[in-house]
This record gives C-alpha cells, structure tokens and sequence, in this order.
C-alpha cells in the first residue's frame, strides 16, 4: 500500500492517527499543504507564525537522503532567518569565496567573489539538504511547542482531489485506511513530478535537456582539499563533458559529472564505476568514501498558471529549472515568501482575492527569470550548435589571458531574488533613488547598529522614513502600518545611503510583509502613501 | 545614445584588410573559426555599448 519512493536520512514525523480519520463527516481545515519538503514545510512556518492553522500531509516520515539542493542563497537564508532557522543554517553550511575555472586540464582563471559587505547572511552557503529540511522542522516543532496551529502528517498520501468553488476535497491514504479530508485552500508543494498537477490534469511545459549528471558525494581521507568551487569545462582526464566540485559541511565534497543522454544508469551507479570516475578526476592518490550517489537528468518547464481557485502550487511542482545557479529550492522558497502574507490577508478578510492573482503574477516573472538564467548556463555549458562551442571556446580561451572575458564565462549565475517590476501591487517609482531598491525590489539588508535593517523590518506592512518626517502609525483599508524612522547619522557604514538614498538627502519606503518594496518617495505624502498601501493589498 | 558608425571610419583600410587576411594565413578552417570567434568577443567588448553590439548585429545578418 505504501511504497517508499526514497530512503529517509532522518525519520521526523511517524505515522500517528488522527482523530479526522474517524470523524463521521470530513473534517474542514483552513490550509492543507501537499508535501513535507522544504517548500511545503516553509509554508506552514509562514502561515503557521500567523495564526493560520496549517496541516501538512507527506507520504513519508521525513528527510529524504542525498545532499540533492546543496546551495542555498542570501535570500533563502534571510527567510528562513525570518521563520527562526536562519542562524543554525549558516552555522552548519560552508561559505566558499574562491572559484577556479579549468578548460581541458588548465586552469584558465581563478576569480574571488568578494561579496558586498553590511549583510547579515552571506551570498550563499553549500549544506546538505537533510540538514537544511531539519533545522526548518526544529523550528516548526518549536513553533507547535509554543501553540501555532501546525501539524505534519507522515504516511499520509493524497490519492485524490476534487475543486469546488470554495472549498477542496481530498482522499487520503494512511496505514490504517482512507479517510476524506476538506480544505478551504490547498498548496501543493509535492515536487517536480507533483501528483496534484497530475490529479488537476494541468499543464506543465518546456524544454527537457538531453544530458545527465552523475552526482557523487565523497568524504576525503585528508583534509588538505581547500574549500572552493572548481568547475571543469571538458576535462580529459576522465571527468565527463563538464565536472563541478564543491564542498559541504562534515568534509564532504560533492562532485557532478556531466555525462551525456545515452548512459546506462545501471551500469554508472556501480559503485565501481564511480569509483573509476572518481580515481582517473581527482588522481589515485586521493583517498576517499562514498557517502552518496545519483543520476539525474533535468528539465526547464513551468506550469501555465501557479493559481487554480482555491489551488496553489509552489516550488519544483510549478516550475522546474536546470541545476546551474542553485534556483530550485532558492525559488521555491521565494514562493512560499511571496505567498504567505497574501494567503494570510485573505483568510483574516483584510485583502481581496485578487490579491492571489498577483501570486501567480508576480511567481511567474520569478520562475521565467530563473528559466531563462539557467538555461543561458546550460547553453554555455553544452553549447547546442557548432559555432556556440567555437564562441564558448574562444570566450575560455580568452579568459586566460584577459579579464574582460571572465565574466561571460557561464557555469551558472547564482539565484539572487527576482525583482517584481510591473507588478499591480507596486506603486509608480517617485525617488530619484537607486535602481537596486526600487518598487519590486527585495530590501537589500544593511547594518543597524548590532543589529540590521530586515530584522527591524519583520514580515509586516513598515514605513520605512530615512530622515523624512511621517506620522508613527497610518492605518488605511483596515491596516495598521507602523513606521520605521532611520536616521543616516546611525548610519556608520554607509550603507544604507547607499543603498537606499543614493543622492537624496531623505526617502520614504513602503516595505510589503515580505520585504519587497511597493513604493518609495522622497518625502512622505500621505494621500500616495494610502494609495500605495490600498494598491499594495489589491484594493486599488 | 551612440549609434553603429557605418561609414567608412578605419584609416588605412587596405592595410587593415591586409592584416586582417594575413593572421588568418596557413591557419586550419578549425582555427580560423576560432580566431574569428576571439576577435569578435575582443571588438565587442571595446564597443561595449549593448545598443550599439545589437545594431551591428542586425547590420551584420544578411
């Protein structure tokens, strides 16, 4: 009845019966959520730190093994700092600066990603997944503990859907028996190969790549490996048409060999053969275990619409890219941030449901954004066509000698959140300010003292004033948003002018609950700012 | 905004021309692509103006 589709690294959440199993009528739940991954768990940290009661339901007892999404960005880790689970994140994860590129067997530059400084959390950090999906279920445990209405249901597997207009109807599969549950919204977060797309019949479109990458984890014997990121462009010693190594947490390094489409799965698993792989790349004097290994192959489709009534769908289950620029789980998790606030507006009655829409509108931007970058990646990396491989070749060549190459040098550009320009809820740019911060834009974090700037912002409607006079509270529409008053004189390193003024002496910003901007000013005007607060919440 | 200079605008073109035949000389179809492939990325990257790179790139199409 229950066939396990992978091994669990740690089992967090066993099978228990619930009382709804033996309900005479099927018992309603505000939020269900498909899938017990770390975009699923995500929102229930959003919804559940609201209120909002939040019933996950996974066909598993918990983290699945294999390092799998191992990069995780700046903007990930600021949400999950937000949720409570940032800090042991960045603790446990290795922060790399230092890259070598290598063409055939030569190392043709060596670059420094020397990240902008003033940020609480780094650029980004290597860590397992299972580690990463833990520290989000300490934190969902410790949130039940202090009584947010979460609950995670393992073994309880989503055999059927049915979409009313208000509600959804679900059959679920457990040990003991099916049992039918309701729910006034329903998320699916259940992965690439989502069963609720499948249920709901919907689209899912794009290109499939013809490639397949062997992934293998090793743990060295001697730790004289350094901690940087070496990515190969065709080596001939052995690797595959492209090799990347990087390192995780407790000395392991992780490995992708790109090695074509015709490949028998079977055969490159054998430990073996890896292992021949392995000794011919890194030279028979490396000694090592394996720890883990897969094959995957990967495609770049989104599905046509992320909102369907009372569905939503988030993560790899509404869009798939390429692994090139870690925005798998990087993204999903900006859906979850995207979704969250706007979800909770609407069920508390303080937003319209079109704010939903904007879901979808401003997700879509996000998951296009991050198809078009991977797939840039994947076609520098396999060029399609014969004279793409000569213009790679000659921008690898080039790099060696001049500068003015590396940065086309494309094994992967790393998620940065995308920016929601057009979006309905923002407000027409006022300030003459920086491009990097205007409406649409995530705040880009800056130091406040021992403090900075996205924790004074938490996950509520702020008006941020920087030396421009605003009242404390405005309240429009229903909506208290309070006023956060900064002053450059605080402003020690200079960052936050630089990031939010730019040559104005003063600005006005109004911050959306999850840390993008909807409008900015230079000056407050209260009139534009109840507008913008109205067209922030989909009231205008 | 600057745009794509299409009158003529190298002093000494014959020489240009000449110097621009002669690196390609003895050289395999191979590695005269390649060398053609460098030599656009390096002028590119000179002009640098992506308004500019996008003219010449329509001039360039038949």
């Amino acid at each position: 009845m229950f066939d396990d589709r992978y091994t669990l690294a740690y089992k967090r959440y066993p099978y228990k019966k619930s009382a709804d199993q033996d309900a005479a009528t099927p018992v309603r739940h505000p939020v269900v959520v498909m899938g017990g991954g770390p975009i699923g768990v995500s929102t229930a940290l959003d919804l559940g730190r609201q209120g909002i009661p939040t019933l996950v339901l996974d066909d598993h007892e918990g983290v699945g093994m294999g390092s799998r999404a191992i990069c995780f960005a700046k903007r990930c880790l600021e949400v999950a700092g937000r949720y409570g689970c940032g800090k042991p994140m960045v603790d446990k994860g290795v922060v790399w600066n230092i890259g070598k590129v290598f063409n055939k067997d030569d190392q043709v530059f060596e670059f420094n990603l020397l990240p902008e400084e003033g940020h609480e959390y780094p650029a980004f950090i290597n860590m397992q997944q299972p580690y990463y999906e833990s520290f989000q279920l300490d934190r969902f445990e410790e949130l039940q503990k202090d009584g947010a209405p979460i609950e995670i249901r393992g073994k309880n597997r989503v055999d059927n859907v049915e979409v009313h207009d208000d509600y959804v109807t679900l059959e679920i599969m457990t040990p003991d028996g099916p049992y039918t549950l309701e729910a006034d919204w329903l998320i699916g977060c259940d992965g690439a190969s989502s069963p609720l797309r499948t249920m709901l019949d919907l689209d899912f479109t794009g290109k499939v790549f013809q490639d397949s990458f062997l992934i293998a984890d090793i743990k060295m014997k001697n730790d004289d490996f350094p901690t940087e990121r070496w990515f190969w462009f065709e080596p001939t010693h052995g690797g595959g048409a492209s090799t990347l190594l990087h390192k995780q947490p407790d000395d392991v390094w992780r490995v992708d060999f790109q090695i074509g489409w015709d490949v028998d799965r079977k055969e490159e698993m054998k430990e073996e053969n890896i292992r021949r792989r392995l000794d011919a790349f890194l030279g028979e004097n490396v000694q090592y275990d394996m720890v883990w290994s897969s094959i995957y192959t990967f495609q770049c489709k989104r599905m046509d619409s992320f909102r369907h009534g009372r569905v939503f769908f988030a993560g790899d289950a509404a869009h798939q890219v390429s692994p090139f620029g870690a925005r798998g789980a990087n993204s999903g998790m900006q859906d979850v941030d995207n979704l969250g606030w706007k979800l909770g507006m609407v069920i508390r009655g303080e937003a319209p449901d079109s704010l939903l829409d904007t879901y979808n509108y401003e997700r879509i931007h996000g998951a296009d954004e991050n198809i078009l970058n991977s797939t840039r990646s994947t076609d520098f990396i396999t060029p399609k066509s014969e004279m793409s491989r000569v213009l790679r070749d000659a921008v690898l060549d080039l790099s060696e000698k001049h500068e003015f190459a590396r940065p086309m040098v494309n094994s992967g550009r790393l998620s940065v959140p995308c920016t929601y320009d057009g979006s309905p809820l923002n407000s027409a740019d006022a300030l003459d300010g920086p491009a990097r911060s205007r409406p649409g834009s995530v705040c880009p974090d800056a130091p406040l003292g021992d403090d900075f700037l996205l924790n004074k912002l938490g996950d509520k409607f702020i008006l941020l004033t920087i030396d421009a006079d605003a009242p404390d509270m405005i309240e429009e529409a229903g909506i208290k948003v309070e006023r956060l008053a900064l002053s450059t004189a605080d402003d020690k390193t200079g960052a936050l002018r630089e990031r939010y003024l730019g040559d104005n002496d003063k600005a006005v910003y109004l911050i959306r609950p999850d840390q993008h901007v909807a409008a900015r000013r230079p000056s407050f005007d209260e009139n534009q700012i109840r507008a913008a607060i109205r067209r922030a919440i989909g009231k205008e | 905004m600057t745009d794509l200079i299409l009158t003529p605008n190298i002093d000494g073109v014959d020489d240009f021309y000449a110097e621009l035949i002669a690196a390609h000389e003895g050289l395999s179809k191979e590695d005269s692509d390649a060398l053609n492939a460098r030599l656009v990325l390096v002028l590119a990257n000179h002009v640098g103006d992506r308004e500019v790179l996008s003219q010449a790139l329509k001039a360039a199409e038949k």
